[in-house]
C-alpha cells in the first residue's frame, strides 16, 4: 500500500498506445503457419474462436475470443479513454464507470497463458510439421509485455487525486 | 438496520465494521455508511454502491464451487480432442494428453499440462471448500494462512486455460482435408466451464469474512 502514487499517468498512457498499435499489428498479420507437404495452412490471432464455433463449440470460441482479444481490447480502450481526455486536463464521461469495467475485465485477459498454450501446441506438432511463427506472433509478445506494464502502472488513486486537486 | 448489518453486527472493535465503515469495492475510497448497515448507499466519489461485505458472498460462492465440481467430471471423462487422421479417429483426455507428452519423453510439458488442467483446478476446488466450511464454522485457525490461501485461488485458476487454448490453436492449424483433421471435443466445453465457475467462485468469495469470525471469537 501506498499513500502516493508512483508513476506519472504519462507513462501510462505512452504504454497503452503502444499497446493500441500493437494490437492492431497482432490482429491483421498471420500469427502462425503450418507446413506439411508443401501445404500451408496460415492462421491469424482468431482463427482458433472461428474454428471452434464452426465446429459447433460456440462456448469455446466466445471464451477464447473473450480472452485474448476482446478482453485486452477492452482494457487498452478503457485504458486510453481515461487517459487521453485527462492528458488536457478534461475529465472523460463516466469515469467511475470506466474504472470499474477496467477492474472487471482484468482478470479475464489471458495473454499469458496463451502463450503457454501456443508453446504446448507448437511441441505437439513439431515432428509431424513445420511451424513458422508470423508478425502477428511477436507483435502479440509484445503487447502482452507492453500492456501488462501499462495496467500495473496505471493507479485509478492518482486520478482521483488529480480530480480532487481540480476541484 | 439492513438483514447485511445485522448478521455482522457484533464486529471487533477498531475494525470499520465496526466504525459503520466501509471501503468501496471500487475505488477504494472509505466511507461512512449513513444509516449502520443501510441498503442502497453509494460512494461519495464514484457512485458505486457501498456494501459492508460482498452481498451473499457465502451462497454465491458456494452455488458456483458446486457447478465447478459437477462440470469438472465430464471434462475428465469425455475427450477434449478429437484427431482424425486417414479416416481413423483418436479420442484424447486431459489426462490421456499429459500420458502422451510423457511417453514421448517430454516431462516438462506432461508436468505443465498436468498442473494446469488437472492439479490446479482440484487445489482451487479444494482450497475454496476449506475456506468456506472453515467461514461457516467461525474458525479462527491461522486467518493470514488462510487469507494467503484465497490469494493463491484468485492468482492460479487462470493458468488452466492452457489446454483450452492449445487446443483452439491446433485446431486452427490441423486442417489437412482427409489427412489430418482436429476438432474440440465435449470435455472442453466441460473444462472451460470448469475454469469459468472457479473463476467467478473466488471473485465471489468475500475474504474479509475469514477475519470477521475470528475477530470476533478473539475478544
Amino acid at each position: 500500500m501506498r499513500r502516493h502514487p508512483r508513476n506519472g499517468l504519462d507513462r501510462t498512457l505512452a504504454l497503452a498506445l503502444s499497446a493500441a498499435i500493437l494490437f492492431i499489428v497482432a490482429n491483421s498479420f498471420p500469427f502462425l503457419s503450418f507446413e506439411m507437404k508443401g501445404q500451408v495452412t496460415q492462421t491469424t490471432l482468431v482463427s482458433g474462436a472461428i474454428d471452434l464455433y464452426q465446429q459447433g463449440k460456440a462456448e469455446l470460441a466466445v471464451l477464447v475470443l473473450l480472452t485474448i482479444v476482446l478482453a485486452p481490447l477492452c482494457q487498452i480502450l478503457l485504458l486510453l479513454y481515461v487517459l487521453v481526455p485527462l492528458r488536457w486536463n478534461k475529465v472523460p464521461w463516466q469515469l467511475p464507470d470506466a474504472f470499474r469495467l477496467l477492474r472487471h475485465t482484468q482478470p479475464w485477459s489471458m495473454m499469458e497463458v496463451f502463450m503457454i498454450g501456443i508453446l504446448v501446441a507448437i511441441v505437439k506438432l513439431m515432428d509431424m510439421a513445420n511451424i513458422v511463427p508470423g508478425l502477428a506472433l511477436w507483435s502479440f509478445v509484445l503487447l502482452m509485455l507492453v500492456l501488462t506494464g501499462a495496467v500495473a502502472s496505471f493507479e485509478p488513486e492518482a486520478v482521483w487525486e488529480r480530480l480532487e486537486k481540480r476541484s | 438496520m439492513g438483514a447485511a448489518g445485522e448478521a455482522l453486527v457484533s464486529a471487533a472493535p477498531g475494525t470499520a465494521l465496526a466504525a459503520g465503515c466501509a471501503t468501496c469495492h471500487d475505488c477504494g475510497l472509505l466511507a461512512r455508511l449513513p444509516g449502520h448497515g443501510a441498503h442502497g448507499a453509494r460512494c461519495s466519489r464514484c457512485g458505486a454502491e457501498l456494501h459492508l461485505r460482498k452481498p451473499r458472498s457465502l451462497e454465491r460462492t458456494w452455488a458456483l464451487v458446486i457447478a465447478a465440481a459437477l462440470c469438472y467430471i465430464p471434462a475428465n471423462v469425455l475427450p477434449v480432442m478429437m484427431v482424425t487422421s486417414l479416416g481413423q479417429v483418436q479420442s484424447d483426455t486431459i489426462m490421456s494428453g499429459v500420458i502422451y507428452f510423457l511417453v514421448s519423453g517430454m516431462w516438462p510439458l506432461a508436468l505443465i499440462i498436468f498442473i494446469a488442467s488437472i492439479f490446479v483446478p482440484m487445489l482451487k476446488l479444494g482450497m475454496l471448500t476449506f475456506l468456506l466450511i472453515s467461514v461457516h464454522r467461525g474458525s479462527n485457525w491461522r486467518p493470514v494462512e488462510r487469507t494467503r490461501m484465497y490469494r493463491i485461488t484468485e492468482a492460479i485458476g487462470r493458468w488452466s486455460m492452457v489446454d483450452i487454448f492449445s487446443i483452439s490453436i491446433l485446431v486452427a492449424l490441423v486442417r489437412l482435408g482427409n489427412l489430418a483433421t482436429i476438432e474440440a471435443g465435449p470435455g472442453a466445453v466441460f473444462f472451460g466451464a470448469v475454469v469459468v465457475s472457479t473463476m467467478l467462485a473466488a471473485e465471489a468469495f468475500d475474504p474479509r469474512l475469514i477475519w470477521d469470525r475470528s475477530e470476533t471469537r478473539s475478544t
